[in-house]
Parts: C-alpha cells; structure tokens; sequence
C-alpha cells in the first residue's frame, strides 16, 4: 500500500527527538488545559500559537496539534473531579463521569475516560489515513469556483445544522467575513476599511487577534461569571488493580466504542458540529441501544466511554477536511489552519503534494500523540488533582498576561493588543447575548479564500454569476449549501402548517 | 436581557453603517472592466445583510413576551469592568513604562488586590513572570516588548544575553 509507505516516512519525522518531545510537551501542556474549567483545546491552542515561535513551523503545528488531542483527553478529568466539564467537549462526560466519582469511583471513570479517549483516538486517526489521500485528490480538481461553493456550504452548515439562533449566527458570519476585507484589495491592491484612519488597520485584522480577543480575554471574562466559588474536587486514587479492572470494563464496550469513533469522526468533519454534539450523539445512542438504559446518568461506565470515544473521534475528524480542503472543521482547526497560512505551509491538496513529508509526518504524529496522552494522562492524575485545586485567580492572571504579551509578539504593534481587548470584551457581550462565536471566527480565517474565489471565478467568466452552477462539482455543493440555509426556514413552516391544523380544532 | 439585545442590535447596525460608509469608498457595484465585483463590493453588500439580520434580532425583541432576567448581576458587572480596566490601564502603560512595569503592577493588582491571595504566591508569581517572560520572549524569540523609559535600565542585560 501506498499509503503505509507514505505513513512509515512519516513516522520517520515525527519519531525524531525532537517531535517526540513536542508531542510530549504538547499532550501534557493541552492536558492541562483541557482540565481546567473554562479552558478547552481552542482557548489553548490561541493562547499558545504566539508561544510556538520557539520552534520550526512544521514542529510548531505538531505541537499544536497534540495540545488539540490533550486537551480532549483532558476535558474529561474536570468532568469527573468537579463535576463540571473542563471544556465544552466533555459536557456529555459528566452525565456518568460525576456519579461515579461520587460513589468512589473517581478512579475507574479516569481511567475508562483515558483509555475510551485512546480508543477513539486512534480509529479515528486510521479512518483519517485512509480518507485524506482520496479527500485530497479529489480536492486537486477543484478551482476557483469549487473553493468558493466549498466555503459557502461551510458557512451554511452553520445555519442549518449549527442550532443557534439564525439570524445571530448570520449576523456572526457576515461580521467575521467583512472584518476579514480589512486592509488592502485582494486583487486591486487599494486601501479598504482603514477604521479611523488608524496605519495599524493596513495589515488587516489578524486571525491570531480575534482568536486570542475572544478566546483568551473573552473567556476570562465569561469565567469571571460562571466560576465565582472555588470547585470541590473529589479526590481519586489510581491503583494497579484499578487500571486492570477499568482495561476489562473498557474491553466489554467495544461495540459502543467503535460506534461513537465513527460517529465522532464523520460528526466532527462538519464546520458547525463538532466534537459537543458529536459526543452528545454519541451518548444519547448508547443509551438507546444499551440493554439497561435506566443506569444511564447513576454511574455507568459506558455513558463515559461512548462521548470519550466521540468528541475525540471528532477532534480528528475535524483536521480532516482542514488538511485536505482547506476548510477547518472546527473554531480550533480554524486556528491551526491560520497558524499553518501563517507560516507559509497552505492547507489543501497541493500540501500533499509539495510538502509531503510534512503532511505525513504530522499525520503520523497524531498516532504518537494518541499514546502519548493515553500514558501521561494516566500517569499524572494525582497532579491533575492537585492542579484542579488552582484558585481561578491565578489562572486567569496568567492566561491574561500571555493574552497580552502573545498578542503583542508576532506583529510587536500595540494596536493589536488594543484590538484583543475590544474583541475580547465585544465577544464576551456577544457570547452572553447567545451569538455564536465559531462562525466568525471561522469567518476570518475563510473569509479571504472566499472573497478571493468569488472574484477568480467571475474574472475567469466574464461576470457569469451563473458559471457556480454549471460546474458539476460545484453546482452540488452549491445545492446542499442552499438546502442548509433552507433547512431553518422549512422548520419555520412546518411548524407553522402543524400550528394552522390545530388551530380550528380550538 | 431584552433591553441588552436590543442594544447590542443596535450597535451592530451602527457598526453596520459604518462600515457601508467605509466600503463605497472602492467601487461596490460591478466592474466592467474586470468583470467582477468591485474592490467595496464584498464589506458593502455583506454590512448590509449584517444590518438586515440585526434588524430582524430588534424587530423581534419587540414581539417577544418580555423576561425578567437580568443580562448583569451587580457583582459581575463590577468585577468585569474591573479586570477591564485593569487590562486597559496595563496596555495604556506598556510603551510609557515598559511591559516590566506595567506587568508585574497588573499582577499584582490581580492576585493581591482582586483575588486576595496571600503575599508569598503573588511575590513568586509576580516576579517569576516577568523573568520567565524576558528569556522567552527577548532571549530566544528575539522579540523585543516594549519598554518605555525603562530601556535605559535593560542595556546591561542586552550586553549579556545578545
């Protein structure tokens, strides 16, 4: 197989001291992220992304990555501990994970919290292999006109599957993507939304900015509110014969395991799914297809093992389109596409081609990153326990002072760390006032691709709006992205249609 | 809560505006010449769906029954404004007094003052930050935080470590 080969060589990069050690520094620092209330894969992944300067680009991404995959392993430990989820992934791992810890089993939901995660892990990551070389050839036919119905149907999924209001959620798109403009014509080079006539707004509005705005000051802010009592953390012991007795419990949930990978993995390719609801999904079938659905939410094992499996199954399956298309899956593949065009290794199937020991050798990492959150994650527990004791103060001065100061590094202007105090502040209010912040985030990120599509393909054309449409590929993509946005305003009218048949029967 | 929706509908419209009167600044209608949209075309036309969309939240919020919950509970308003501030004040004294200043205050303020911690762990957090800082920021990144009138103060430690 081709593909092994392409694999074995990058097993040769990422097996390199040097990788190895990022995998290692990266799944412990994204552990303890993913932990700690209040901050998940995304809010570490931006808070860290001006710190990875440090090392090359392409170690750089591998240690974002594996802080990606910690931090999914680690939402759980707070889940089970304090009972509230360390990040929004592991919502669905408290329903169990918080009744086993409170009937002495904090331990045991630990460990098949750890080992369920390896296990979604590494599906996922095998269906990513086998996916990402087919995903990216047919990525290579794509022009211009592809992109641009590519990004259009990402955005639209966020309204027809995304759940949140739909008008919020437009307004979060259009705000993202007009923000994105600021700065110079992509094609004719002139000055556009200069605000105030501030130089600063010549180089347009970072990524990096709006992600470290929203995702780092933003969130301190919103904990703020959510967290003002310290948490108590219920103390768990690990034990050699509890591992063997959680390795056995794991070893009989295989069908539900195996079940939530594949759910997580297809569930997390969606822009506005993801690794919550997929984990969500994941729970909510085991429990219809258990023999003993009422032990779900008193304490049962499975009900940590199915959305464990899911939202890391997600988080993988979230790269997938990231790496090949170019169009990130999630707000923090959103980040890690940003970070990659920062550093001049573009997204799409031209990687796999101009740099393939780079894509293979990060592929390949996320096998090592699997093994090495699996061991460190069990390994540390007694630290994540003593972690979890952290007074939220502390925590928040330092993630502010690293908002600061990593605000500042990459372009050393102050107008940037002024821009991540306004976006900070701005989605803390939006958040409250229940806006999405994903789609603009992912806005941001897509908007230039998009723009820059749009105007390729009508330049190319002589101005035939119609030529979206007459390109097989593209009229598809065309036709689900109008099916999504759609799909809200049929649910409007259905509605109403059932509420006019009930009406003449008052 | 009503009354922050539609506030924050408003100043997005307003914002929205802006941002329209911003955009036709390049052309928004069709180019002939290159056969696309022009350079304004894109922040113009999506403003306007932004506009339209936050109208619509407004529009809502009228004919929606009214809730009584509040969008801010006073502690909270107090302690976000407060963190705010703090932030902003830190920032406005960066190029003035340097990071080395203006950090370690705003550390400070937050562990001692804010979070009442005990003075040993804000000493050690407040003083470890910025060292931590300066050799992984100036000694290995190369990336020079501003500095203000302290510059003068850290030309030794250039000496040494460059």
């Amino acid at each position: 197989m081709d593909v092994l080969a392409l694999l074995a060589d990058g097993f040769a990069t990422s097996l390199s001291p040097l990788n190895l050690m990022i995998v290692i520094l990266g799944v412990t620092a994204g552990l303890f992220i993913g932990a700690m209330p209040g901050l998940g894969s995304v809010n570490g992944v931006a808070i860290v992304l001006p710190l990875t300067f440090i090392v090359p680009p392409s170690s750089a991404i591998i240690l974002l990555c594996a802080i990606y995959y910690g931090a999914m392993y680690g939402g759980a430990i707070s889940s089970v501990l304090l009972g509230i989820p360390g990040s929004s992934t592991a919502v669905a791992t408290t329903f169990d994970g918080r009744p086993m810890a409170q009937q002495g089993k904090a331990g045991l939901a630990l460990i098949a919290a750890a080992m369920a995660s390896f296990i979604g892990g590494t599906i996922s990551v095998v269906l990513f292999t086998v996916f990402a070389v087919p995903l990216a050839d047919l990525a290579l036919a794509f022009g211009p006109a592809e992109e641009f119905a590519l990004v259009l149907l990402a955005f639209t999924t966020f309204v027809g599957l995304g759940g949140d209001d739909v008008l919020k959620t437009l307004i979060m798109i259009c705000l993202g993507l007009v923000l994105s403009t600021v700065g110079l014509d992509l094609i004719s080079g002139q000055p556009r939304l200069i605000f105030f006539d501030e130089p600063g707004f010549y180089s347009g509005i970072s990524f990096l900015v709006l992600a470290i705005g929203v995702y780092g000051v933003g969130e301190v802010l919103y904990t703020i509110e959510t967290q003002r009592k310290s948490p108590s953390v219920t103390p768990a012991k690990l034990t050699f014969k509890e591992l063997w007795l959680g390795m056995k419990a794991i070893n009989r949930l295989w069908k539900t395991m195996s079940l939530g990978s594949f759910l997580g993995f297809f569930v997390g390719m969606l822009p506005a799914a993801g690794a919550t609801p997929a984990a969500l999904m994941a729970y909510g079938m085991a429990k219809t297809t258990s023999k003993s659905p009422e032990t779900f939410g008193k304490g049962n094992i499975e009900g940590v093992a199915a959305p464990e499996t899911a939202n890391n199954a997600a988080s993988t399956g979230s790269l997938l389109p990231m790496l090949t298309l170019g169009i990130p899956g999630s707000p923090t593949t959103a980040l890690l596409l940003g970070g990659m065009v920062m550093w001049g290794l573009v997204p799409g199937p031209m990687l796999f081609i101009e740099q393939p020991d780079f894509v293979w050798g990060l592929i390949s990492s996320l096998y090592t990153a699997n093994f090495a959150a699996v061991a460190i994650n069990l390994a540390l527990i007694p630290l994540f326990v003593w972690a979890l004791r952290m007074p939220f103060t502390v925590l928040c001065a330092l993630v502010l002072v690293l908002c600061l100061v990593g605000g500042y590094a990459p372009s050393q202007k102050l107008h940037d760390v002024w821009l991540i105090l306004g976006f900070g502040v701005a989605g803390y209010l939006l958040r409250k006032a229940d806006y999405p912040l994903a789609p603009l985030v992912l806005a941001l990120v897509l908007g230039p691709l998009m723009e820059k599509s749009f105007r390729q393909t009508l330049i190319s054309e002589q101005g035939n709006v119609m030529a979206f449409f007459e390109r097989p590929l593209s009229a598809s993509f065309m036709a689900i992205a109008l099916l999504f946005f759609l799909l809200p305003l049929l649910k409007v009218l259905r509605k109403n249609i059932s509420k006019d048949k009930v009406a003449p029967a008052e | 809560m009503q009354a922050a929706d539609r506030l924050i509908a408003l100043s997005i419209i307003g914002m929205s505006l802006y941002f329209m009167s911003d955009a036709v600044a390049l052309p928004i209608g069709w180019n002939g010449e290159t056969g696309g949209p022009g350079g304004g075309a894109f922040p113009f036309w999506l403003s306007l769906i932004m506009a339209l969309a936050a109208g619509g939240v407004l529009v809502r919020s009228f004919l929606q029954d009214r809730t009584q919950q509040a969008f801010f509970d006073h502690v909270t308003l107090r302690s976000v404004i407060a963190v705010t501030v703090a932030v902003a004040v830190t920032i406005a004294l960066m190029p003035y007094a340097g990071s080395y200043i203006a950090i370690p205050l705003f550390m400070f303020w937050y562990l001692k003052i804010y979070g009442r911690h005990g003075w040993v762990l804000t000493g050690i957090l407040t003083l470890s930050t910025p060292v931590f800082l300066f050799f992984f920021f100036e000694v290995t990144l190369k990336i020079l935080l501003p500095k203000g009138w302290t510059e003068p103060l850290f030309i030794p430690l250039y000496a040494t470590f460059f």
